[in-house]
């Protein structure tokens, strides 16, 4: 990279820094958007975030092949020549500095990163093939998953926790997630599994963390006092308002459960003071308009919530249409002005998919590895057969063993093994390729038949969710440190 | 500097160093269960 001396007015140092025109062509090394009125530029490869001026985003648009002459013949008529200089320069010292246009230098690591040596580390119990609800958009049918309904019995739950301290290496935190179905039908098999994961954990230095995801239907005082002894979280499903609620999660004979659940969801989320747990609803077609649904969960006093997008085979009814995407950005967008609002006002809360730790996330191997379906993390099947996760059991062609025998199939490990950003052609391509490692490897197969392929729609959703969560991050720095740029918008 | 403001990042490149100790939490046991969120994570490595 050619550098150029320059003498820095700020620091009264000569320094190195990159001149425009010379850089490594490539595709998308930067992202620049503009939202709420802040002017992003995110450094793809080093995960570098800049909240920057006019002057500094059209230079970034033109810095990688143009000159620093061209340049300021192209931005003269808009700006001041020594402030678009003066610009120049700054941007030039983040390339120096390896924070802007920084190159891509992991492909070289995901070769050691493919000959690693996985653990399981993460289970997620099916511990009924069963439900008392008849959720619209079900992907497990009602709970059965495309076969017969089932309780997972005390000794295949036994099997499964000790499979997984078996084969967890030297991994100290383990995770096991009671799902189902709702798993409430069965839950004197959970409190005596966690009893032996207590027991177990002590004898092998292990640290499991149990999380539950349940309808609420069956919710009482009891259960909430053991989930909050015994589980690190816990996932409480409703989809925001009433009527939105009641459409899609009936009981069997039509009639709604929120006004049966949330009064038990309001009391749980109180008795975990707030925290440890989601409530967590999923829009469809007939909800577009999902930010009301996120706003009504938040005026009920929950503050940690999430609203996903329904994955539906693309000919249901409810499934979300590329049609709607234009709606749906703009509800992201609605929704993460709000809580910048809110936050503002000291009425915070948590929407999930807009939290983002730009200081903690996680590091490269984590990034390149993604969810650790089919690797790390395992679904087991009331009669213990594994699959890759949740969302393929019952597509037999993904039966990868069984709680007795361990995985027989390492050919579908390697294949899960082998997915990462690198392997898949769109990713390559894609700015938010860290942030979402990838996406759903069910996502892409039920819409592409391939692992390595992405679901679309929900690669636009995750492009607009990383790009409104980094303004929310560009906000509440402004508002800890009122000498950034805005002098238009008062906090 | 006047016209840029950083916000303070875990840098990527030095995380390949100390990095891939695999003890964070699996995402989808978060909430989500339906969409792969790594990058609403957060590292729980204390020597990173």
């Amino acid at each position: 990279m050619r550098s150029l001396l320059v003498f820095g007015t700020n620091n009264r140092r000569w320094q190195a820094v990159c001149r425009p025109g010379f850089m490594k062509a490539g595709k998308n090394l930067v992202h620049q958007y503009r939202n709420n009125g802040y002017n992003i530029v995110l450094d793809v490869n080093s995960g570098s975030v800049h909240v920057v001026d006019d002057i500094v985003y059209d230079i970034i648009a033109m810095y990688e092949d143009h000159s620093r002459e061209q340049i300021v013949g192209e931005l003269s008529g808009k700006y001041q020549v020594s402030e678009i200089n003066e610009a120049i320069d700054e941007v030039a010292e983040l390339v120096s500095d390896g924070s802007l246009f920084a190159e891509d230098v992991y492909e070289d690591f995901i070769m050691d990163f493919k000959k690693r040596k996985t653990v399981v580390k993460a289970l997620c119990l099916h511990i009924a093939h069963d439900c008392n609800l008849a959720c619209k958009y079900c992907f497990a049918e009602e709970g059965e998953y495309h076969g017969r309904r089932a309780l997972m019995s005390y000794e295949v739950g036994k099997q499964a926790l000790d499979f997984l301290i078996a084969n967890s290496g030297s991994r100290r935190n383990l995770e096991v997630d009671f799902f189902g179905g709702e798993p409430l039908m069965n839950w004197d098999v959970v409190e005596r599994l966690v009893e032996y994961g207590r027991e177990q954990e002590k004898i092998h230095d292990k640290n499991f963390r149990f999380t539950l995801t349940t309808n609420g239907v069956l919710l009482n005082d009891e259960i909430m006092q053991f989930c909050n002894r015994e589980m690190a979280n816990v996932v409480l499903s409703v989809d925001g308002r009433k009527q939105v609620h009641d459409m899609m999660r009936p009981f069997r004979n039509g009639r709604g459960s929120y006004d049966l659940i949330m009064p038990k969801f309001r009391k749980f989320a109180e008795s975990r003071k707030q925290t440890r747990y989601y409530v967590r609803g999923t829009f469809t077609h007939y909800n577009t308009d999902f930010s009301n649904d996120v706003i009504s969960l938040a005026d009920e006093g929950f503050e940690q919530i999430s609203i996903e997008p329904v994955v539906a085979p693309a000919d249901a009814p409810y499934a979300i249409r590329e049609e709607d995407l234009p709606v749906l950005m703009e509800e992201y967008d609605k929704l993460s002005k709000e809580i910048v609002k809110r936050n503002r006002e000291g009425r915070h809360f948590n929407f999930f998919h807009f939290m983002i730790d730009l200081e903690g996330g996680p590091c490269v191997a984590k990034r390149l590895s993604g969810c650790g379906s089919g690797t790390e993390y395992l679904a087991v099947t009331p009669w213990g057969d594994l699959y890759p996760c949740h969302q393929f059991v019952g597509q037999e062609k993904f039966i990868m063993g069984n709680v007795w025998d361990g995985v027989t199939r390492s050919d579908i490990r390697d294949e899960f093994k082998l997915c990462n950003v690198y392997a898949k052609p769109k990713c390559r391509e894609c700015f938010a390729r860290y942030y979402c490692s990838g996406g759903c490897a069910a996502n892409s197969w039920n819409f592409h038949h391939s692992i390595t392929d992405a679901y679309d729609i929900g690669c636009e959703l995750m492009r607009k969710r990383v790009e409104c969560a980094i303004m929310i991050k560009a906000a509440q720095a402004e508002d800890e440190d009122p000498s950034v740029l805005r002098e238009d918008v008062q906090p | 500097m006047k016209h840029i403001k950083s916000l303070k990042t875990r840098s990527m490149k030095k995380s390949m160093v100390k990095g891939g100790c695999g003890e964070c939490q699996t995402s989808c046991q978060s909430a989500c269960k339906t969409s792969c969120t790594v990058g609403n994570q957060s590292c729980e490595n204390e020597n990173r």
